[in-house]
Formats: C-alpha cells, structure tokens, sequence
C-alpha cells in the first residue's frame, strides 16, 4: 500500500487539520534591541545586555530560560502542561538551550536552524501539537551579541572594522507556546513548508544575507506552488534575518521568476535597528526572527493590521571551522503562515 | 550532468548578482580615517619619544621605553573598551601601529579569562596577535641570516 501524508498539500507544505494556536508568548530583549525601532513592541527589555552575569553564555542561557518562563505565565500555564520543550541557539551543541532545558525539566527536544530556528521550532510544535503527540509545546530561542561574536567572529574587543555586509547579532530570548485551537485566542499557525538547504556558493561569512537570500526565495517559491497562492493572498511577507543586504537580493531574486512582492516584504533583521551606523545591514541571532515574530508581528495580528503572515525565518548554517577551510556558506530557510481568526 | 552544470552557472550568475548589489565602500573616505587615525597614534607615539630623548641620554633606550608607552596605552584603550571603536573608525590605521598590536593580545585575554588563567586567558591570548610574533620572528631570521650572508651583519 503506497504511504499517504493526508496533510500534505504540493510537494513540500504540511496543511494542519487542526490549526494550533500561540497562546502565550514573551520577548525579552537586550538594550540595543529595546531602543530601536521595534523596540515597543517586546516586552520586557534588560537594561545590562549581561544581566549581572559573568559571561556572555551564562546571560544567553538566562535570557533563554527567563523568557521560556514568562511565556508559560502568559499563557496561564505551569511546566507540567507542556509535553515539550524545543528549544536551539547558535552556540556549539546548543548549550543554551540545553542548559534551560535542565531547569525547566519538561521532555526536551534541542534543534538546530541557526537563525531559522523560530520557524522550525514553532513548525514542529504545531505539527506536534496537530498531530495529537502532545497537548501543549514550548518553543524558546535565544542569542547573544557577544558569545556569538566570541563563537563566530573575533574577540568582543578586537580592533575590526565592521562592513556594511556585516549582520549584528541580536541580544535576547523569546519563548511561545503553542496549544489546540481550543485554548486562547492567538494566531494560529495554518501551514508550514519546511526548506531544503541552499548554497549557491557565498564563502563570504561576513555577507550572511547574500548566503541565505537564495534560500528564502526557494522556500518562499515551494509554497508559493504547494498552496497556490501568490504574496496578494497574504497581508504580510516577513523574512529574517536576510537584512539589508539579503533582503536586496532576495527581491531581485523573487523579481526574476516574476513574482512581485511590492509593499508586502519585510525583514525582520533589516527593521530590528534602524539605521543605526553599528549595525551594518542589520541585525541576525536565532532570537532575532523569534523576537520579530513574537513581538511584532503577534501583537500587530492581535491589534488586526495582519490577517495572514507568511514568516521565512532564514538561517546560515556554517561554522568558523568550515568557513575557515574555504567551504561557502549554506542557507536554509523555514516558512509558517500565520492567521487570525 | 546538465542539470549540475545548470546549477554551476546558476550559483554563478548569482555571485555576480551579489557583486553587483553589494554596498560600494568610500575607499577614499576610509583611507582618510585611517590616515587620521594612524597618524594621530604616530603623532602621539613620537611625542612620547621626544620625551624621553630629551629625558634618556641613549636613543635604544628612549625607544624602548616608547615601544612600552605605546603598548600600555594600546592596553588600556582595550581595557576600557574604546579601542574596538578606534578600529572601527581606523581600521589598518588603528590595526597597524604597535597599540593595534596591543589590542589584539589584549582583547582576546579579556575575551577568554572566564575559561581560566592558564588554558584560556594565557592560552588563548595570542589567538590574533601568533601570526604577528611566527610571522615575526621568521622575517627576522632570514633577514640576520641574509645580512650575515652578504657581510652585511654586526
């Protein structure tokens, strides 16, 4: 008997029978993040992007765990009504998220998208949550300018000059939960289309958006087919963390094969600080795309300005070791479409 | 085989995109900075040389003792957390003199104290500034080793 996926749609687009909702959700900022553009938008900002904490990773792994908990309160809920954790960072062996996982002591499933993992996170939640494997799912990312810098990049205090390519790495945590459509009354998240990883060859890692934007578009173009739609179906197209520089590319990108996306595009990295001379093209770090979606994006859906969201959180999945042996940089990029009722 | 080589010329066409679509640095302007800013770390450097010339009899004397200035300003710019910004707006301008130099030993120290004094603060510190001191050192070699060669040595 030939298997049968009921809740495919095309060849790559899971459709939910059941749409789960977010039902509680918290963004927890570092100062930089706060004071720029959509900075009204998260909702607690931390005024030493260290927390009071000796290292860089010990504030990542608390920002990480402290949002995970405030989003469980929002939601009215307490960790044994969770059935999962899943959780990923940009650090090696996705400490921080394993690090909270211990504390918050609920099933753990650690994942790793690089800056994608908003989109893989809160995809495998409701698909878990539709699928009748769990009750309840928490989703929680974070990152942190300065251990990712160490991890990446140079020391904090290195003399460098930054290119405009240059991405920023966002400083925070942000968490939701992700329920039946029974529960609240949040966005619910309809389909997902999980993306191949794309490399078209960038080996230059200080130009991340240029490394991701082909796998932005190639996802973006799969649903695109897989649901017949087009961007006028959606209210909202939002990609992260292509940044200025990305998000150029990727519309050239989308331009050739003809579709247009007019006012419809937005880039979380590329919204995150402005034009803040530091930043170079924007901001990037996992919690960046989360921070967009959970903040932004939530809150102007509850406020009714979107209906209909389609998210591509994009993700550069290299590392200094493989950058530094000359390999390029591959991309992936996750879509979700979000709704309101 | 076609369909590799049509992702070949894909991949490619798609550098050149990025090529085009890159931001344009102002080179004369970043050249200007470093300028300013390299000259001004040079400017300073021979006023503390000047300084001690007119307080040391000896000029190896006055130079090292200049060398040493310069390295412990380079330190404490970094310590106080300027010096990445001097860099910033320098670049090579800041990155070339010899407190560039102390900033890059010092920055990664700073950098990996929390993984211990010996495996990471001493370990680590010369993860920036090793290649200076191979790199160095090898130069100095073959330069005695010519100069001996040649006659030209002391």
């Amino acid at each position: 008997m030939p298997a049968i996926a009921v809740q495919r749609l095309g060849e790559y687009t899971v459709q939910l029978r059941q749409p789960p909702r977010i039902v509680g959700a918290f963004t927890l900022m570092g100062p930089r993040e706060g004071a720029g553009p959509l900075g009204q938008y998260f909702d607690a900002i931390v005024d030493d992007d260290m927390w009071g904490e000796v290292s860089a990773e010990k504030a990542e792994r608390k920002y990480l765990e402290h949002a995970a908990r405030r989003a469980l309160d929002q939601a009215g809920l307490a960790e044994q009504d969770v059935d999962y954790l899943i959780a990923g960072d940009l650090l090696n062996q996705i400490v921080s998220a394993t690090f909270s996982a211990r504390s918050l002591g609920i099933p753990y499933l650690g994942v790793f998208a690089a800056c994608a993992t908003s989109a893989l996170g809160l995809g495998l939640a409701a698909m878990l949550v539709d699928g009748g494997y769990a009750r309840r799912v928490l989703v929680a990312t974070a990152s942190h300018y300065q251990s990712v810098e160490r991890q990446y990049r140079y020391p904090i205090e290195l003399n460098i000059q930054r290119k405009e390519t240059n991405q920023w790495t966002a400083t925070g945590g942000a968490a939701a939960v992700v329920a039946p459509p029974g529960e609240g009354a949040g966005p619910r998240i309809t389909r997902i289309t999980f993306g191949r990883v794309v490399d078209w060859g960038i080996k230059d890692a200080n130009d991340m958006g240029a490394a991701m934007a082909p796998a932005a578009c190639d996802t973006l173009l799969r649903h695109f087919q897989d649901t017949n739609t087009t961007p006028g179906d959606y209210d909202l197209i939002i990609t992260g963390d292509l940044a200025k520089v990305g998000s150029k590319l990727f519309r050239a990108l989308v331009e050739r094969v003809g579709v247009t996306l007019g006012g419809k595009h937005m880039d979380g990295g590329a919204s995150m600080y402005g034009t803040a001379p530091w930043a170079g093209a924007g901001a990037s770090g996992s919690v960046c795309s989360m921070a967009v979606l959970l903040g932004y994006v939530y809150k102007e859906m509850a406020r009714g300005r979107y209906r209909r969201v389609l998210a591509l959180p994009t993700g550069c999945l290299h590392s200094p070791t493989t950058w530094q042996q000359g390999d390029s940089c591959p991309g992936i990029s996750h879509a979700i479409v979000l709704e309101t009722d | 085989m076609d369909r590799d080589r049509k992702a070949i010329e894909g991949a490619k066409d798609y550098q050149r995109l990025v090529q085009q679509l890159a931001p344009k640095p102002n080179a004369a302007r970043l050249a200007a900075r470093a300028f300013l800013v390299g000259g001004t770390i040079c400017f300073l450097g021979q006023f503390v040389f000047d300084y001690f010339r007119y307080r040391q009899p000896t000029e190896g004397e006055a130079i090292a003792a200049t060398l040493a200035s310069m390295i412990l300003l380079g330190v404490v710019l970094t310590a106080l957390g300027v010096y990445d910004d001097v860099g910033q707006l320098g670049g090579m301008g800041a990155a070339v003199p010899i407190t560039g130099f102390a900033n890059a030993l010092t920055s990664a120290a700073m950098d990996f104290r929390r993984e211990g004094f010996v495996l990471g603060m001493a370990a680590k510190m010369f993860v920036i500034a090793g290649p200076v001191i191979v790199f160095g050192i090898l130069a100095g070699t073959l330069t005695g080793l010519v100069a001996w060669l040649v006659g030209a040595g002391p």
